[in-house]
């Protein structure tokens, strides 16, 4: 069995699953944000009106709740959802509720690792299609909508079907300037945004195995993007070492999958040969090398995101920004709290503020084309976020080209879509 | 079961959550007031075109994105009762489901050229058929997998539960 399978087959208490079964799960974690926890409740609420009583949650020591999508409150409606999130998460004895403007607080799949709430081989679901990242410490982590997180938080489990896994290994010297972000965003263009549609998409090869943690997730984050159930990487010492750096030093167990497990299509890459990329509008699969597109010009520069604001991603932009001044507007914000006051430690901070680019807070919010930062009409930003469907950002008119943050933060300083290496 | 409507067809593939119920209403958890953007990202006159049991017909890997609810439940609520697509992203069609919103019916890719909008067609879910109205011609469907129509059948997940 592939680690995939062998988790699901431990949730399911089964011997063995095989891609297709309909299994029910036990569920160990499972994580609601801002958006998606108004909507949980909606459906308690709804069920309440045909007869039906939540008294208690399965087990609220296992859920925990970010606050990301519409902080600082967007709005009135927004602070309304977040009063009464807080409200529901007291009655029910959620304890772990990651508040805007409370130390430690940020986007939702970046608290899980960052905070090591998801362990290796443990079932992860959370309210938010890209919860996909924590895959990366070898769980199975998906995303679900709210009927299924209201089912979790009630009974502990949910059903799955057994996907099949899609093996994606990656070898050969990785060259300077390419990031994990070039390297999903050119198995994405190869397989197609519904490539990996039902499947798990797992990720090996001395590429990979050599890659830091944080890199690891942005491979994981974008699996979403080719339609995956769940992203995956075998946990080794680097994740080991991640976790330990976060709760100390404890027993992993380490569950990988086995030495004969089937995978339903391999794929060979060679690092070697990949370039500094962009996925240009609509699509998170439309990926060229950035020099096929080098001078298109840009309006605004955003390094955010689950998958594009972590510290790693941080400090590439600032090395490309250091000492530079932007050409456009710059937005820097930090994925969590704790990554936020790493970057001040570091000097990073300064480094994006003397560039002339603005610091905010960790949220969502342009990411979705929600707050903070929308894109007008026509407006074109280069973005180290995770899709660029139409309106994505703000504006139906407005275009969005996904990349990794050091052609972000090049594109910043020239003002047009830049490969680093070019500078 | 058989249901009965009309079909809004938007023959394009990989028709996103973001185009389906753009980011800035997901704070909207009042169902009807979600209804009034529905496709708002694709056709602004969609809510207007649309009567209470009719279908979706659409290309592959339709509602890929987010997965927010808030997708299926702001179609449901326009009157859509069914989407017929040649298939669907995972969470949009198992929040569809299990909410007991509406029914993603997936199809052949040939079919979708053989269905034009405004047809009348009836689908019919026990002999997994569909009949053309309009063009007096009948394709057939996927039919639902085992867990699922006992879903459907329950009324959504917490019933199957409960039941």
């Amino acid at each position: 069995m592939t680690l995939t399978e062998k988790i699901l087959s431990h949730s399911s208490n089964s011997k063995t699953v095989t891609p297709g079964d309909i299994i029910f799960s036990n569920v160990d974690k499972v994580m609601m944000h801002d958006v998606s926890g108004p909507g949980v409740i909606k459906v308690f609420k709804e069920l309440e009106k045909k007869g039906y009583q939540l008294e208690k949650l399965w087990d609220p020591d296992r859920v925990w709740i970010s606050e990301d999508h519409f902080v600082p409150a967007s709005d009135r409606i927004s602070a309304d959802n977040v009063i009464q999130l807080t409200k529901w998460a007291q009655k029910y004895g959620i304890k772990k509720h990651f508040k805007y403007g409370m130390g430690q607080y940020g986007i939702c799949h970046t608290i899980s690792h960052e905070e090591g709430l998801v362990l290796p081989g443990e079932v992860y679901v959370g309210g938010d299609s890209h919860t996909n990242t924590t895959g990366a410490i070898g769980a199975f982590s998906a995303g679900l909508g709210h009927t299924d997180i209201a089912y979790v938080l009630k009974h502990g489990k949910i059903w799955f079907k057994v996907p099949e896994t899609m093996l994606f290994r990656v070898t050969g010297k990785k060259p300077d300037y390419i990031m994990a972000k070039d390297i999903i965003l050119n198995i994405i263009s190869d397989i197609g945004t519904d490539g990996a549609n039902y499947r798990a998409m797992q990720f090996g090869g001395s590429v990979v195995d050599g890659l830091e943690m944080e890199e690891r997730f942005t491979l994981t984050n974008m699996t979403t993007e080719a339609g995956a159930k769940n992203g995956i990487i075998e946990p080794d010492n680097t994740t080991v070492e991640y976790l330990r750096s976060r709760l100390g030093r404890i027993n992993f167990n380490l569950i990988k999958g086995d030495p004969d497990a089937e995978f339903s299509e391999v794929f060979d890459y060679d690092c070697e040969k990949m370039e500094p990329s962009v996925a240009k509008p609509y699509s998170p699969e439309n990926v060229v090398p950035v020099r096929e597109v080098q001078g298109t010009e840009i309006d605004k520069a955003y390094i955010g995101s689950c998958t594009g604001a972590k510290l790693s991603d941080l400090r590439s932009a600032a090395k490309i920004l250091d000492g530079k001044k932007v050409k456009v507007r710059t937005e820097v914000l930090p994925a969590a709290q704790s990554i936020y006051m790493k970057a001040i430690k570091e000097g990073l901070v300064t480094i994006f503020m003397e560039s002339g680019a603005v610091i905010g807070p960790p949220t969502c919010g342009a990411c979705c084309g929600a707050h903070m930062g929308v894109l007008g009409k026509d407006e074109i930003c280069a973005s180290t976020t995770n899709r660029n469907f139409p309106g994505r950002m703000g504006d139906v008119t407005s275009k969005t080209y996904l990349a990794s943050p050091m052609v972000v933060a090049a594109s910043a300083i020239t003002g047009k879509l830049t490969d680093p290496r070019d500078l | 079961m058989v249901l009965k409507g009309t079909v809004h067809k938007y023959n394009r593939p990989n028709i996103d959550t973001d185009v389906i119920i753009p980011g800035p209403y997901l704070k909207i958890h009042d169902h009807d007031e979600l209804a009034k953007h529905a496709m708002e990202g694709l056709d602004p006159d969609f809510t207007t075109k649309v009567s209470k049991g009719d279908f979706l017909l659409v290309g592959h890997n339709f509602g890929c994105g987010s997965s927010r609810e808030h997708a299926p439940i702001a179609l449901s609520k326009t009157g859509i009762k069914a989407i017929l697509s040649p298939s669907f992203a995972r969470i949009f069609y198992r929040n569809s489901i299990d909410g007991g919103y509406l029914l993603p019916i997936e199809i052949e890719e040939n079919i979708l050229e053989k269905i034009d909008d405004k047809d009348e067609i009836e689908i019919n879910l026990d002999k997994n058929s569909i009949l053309n109205v309009t063009k007096k011609e009948s394709y057939p469907i996927k039919p639902f997998s085992k867990i699922i129509s006992d879903i459907i059948e329950a009324g959504g997940l917490f019933n199957y539960k409960i039941s």
